[in-house]
């Protein structure tokens, strides 16, 4: 792996740390700051993420128990999910199309961090937008998923097809996680103008917390995406496939 | 890997993220088929679970940088999630004595 290291003004040099476990073991000991040369900000970020990780994982863990536990049968996600298209009935089509949509604003996230630390302000924005303008598809066509399933009589209560905690898992899941990618969406459009305006170039104060920011937001809101991605993978083989 | 300078990701070429972004693309397309194909039993269980664990190690590694941070930060994110499987441990329990009980009461009910 080719790297090279740029580092910001007035950043202490970091002195060779051991790597592998006798790094593992010297980080985490002696009273001291834990995650070196990691910044604040990923660092809190990251903790986020995992307790993001606990809170969608007892959705899982619940859908999971109704599942199990229901002596009614379960609606088939194939048939319930299915698009009519030609004339013939295409199963999950939506959701495939929704898993390609959201995997795909990953990759650009993935590259406008990339030119973020290249300094590379108008790619960088220009990938952000693209995010977040596949984020809002996904958002869009999730919106469609419930109007036609609320439509065809999905309620948090019941549903035609059988087990009735099939609705209040599903607007439960997908429902949360699709707020997580609006979020996401505003988040992106925020940062994005600031790296247009080069706010992080000359080190302008934020207007909500009056900090200086710098390219590693970008990267921070790259992980909150990625995370976002990385839910839909499980809610997509757990709920969907299963 | 894990000991070079880890905060910083900028030097990996887009093509590496481009490559991923590729092996996403044709994982997801291989779940799909999963269901497309109506596999069923413990075949369709199994590679529903290998694709999701092999796309959520892609993401989790290449676009989130785990690969390249400090083990003492990989392990204080990845670790605590292991527990998860010890609350889905309890919960299948949970559930097989619920529907037991469902099972008995619909049945003596009747």
């Amino acid at each position: 792996m080719e790297q090279t290291v740029v580092r910001e003004k007035g950043q202490a040099p970091v002195q060779a740390r051991p790597g592998g476990w006798r790094g593992f073991v010297a980080d985490w000991s002696s009273d001291q700051r834990t995650f070196k040369e990691v910044p604040w900000g990923k660092a809190m970020m990251w903790i986020f993420l995992l307790s993001d990780t606990f809170v969608f994982s007892c959705f899982l863990i619940s859908y999971m128990t109704v599942r199990m536990s229901t002596v009614v049968p379960w609606p088939n996600p194939s048939e319930v999910f299915a698009l009519t298209i030609g004339g013939t009935s295409v199963p999950l089509i939506l959701i495939a199309i929704m898993t390609f949509v959201l995997i795909s604003s990953s990759g650009t996230m993935a590259m406008a961090v990339n030119f973020a630390y290249r300094r590379d302000r108008l790619r960088s924005a220009r990938l952000m937008l693209a995010t977040a303008a596949l984020g809002a598809t996904f958002v869009g066509m999730q919106a469609l998923e419930w109007s036609k399933l609320i439509h065809e009589g999905v309620r948090p209560w019941g549903n035609p097809w059988g087990a009735p905690q099939f609705g209040s898992t599903f607007f439960m899941i997908t429902g949360f996680h699709g707020t997580h990618v609006t979020f996401g969406v505003i988040f992106l459009l925020i940062t994005a103008r600031k790296v247009l305006r080069g706010d992080y170039d000359h080190g302008a104060r934020g207007f909500f917390t009056s900090r200086r920011g710098n390219y590693e937001s970008v990267e921070i809101m790259g992980l909150y995406w990625h995370f976002v991605d990385l839910v839909w993978v499980f809610i997509f083989a757990f709920f969907y496939l299963w | 890997m894990a000991q070079t300078h880890a905060s910083e990701g900028q030097g990996h070429s887009i093509r590496l993220y481009l490559v991923t972004w590729a092996w996403l693309f044709i994982l997801s397309a291989c779940s799909y088929l999963v269901d497309y194909l109506h596999l069923q039993g413990n075949l369709r269980w199994s590679l529903i679970l290998l694709f999701m664990i092999l796309k959520a190690g892609l993401i989790v590694a290449i676009f989130m940088h785990m690969a390249w941070e400090h083990l003492a930060l990989v392990y204080a994110i990845l670790v605590p999630p292991l527990v998860v499987f010890v609350f889905v441990g309890i919960m299948v329990y949970e559930s097989d004595y619920t529907l037991i009980t469902r099972q008995i009461a619909f049945a003596v009910g009747q």
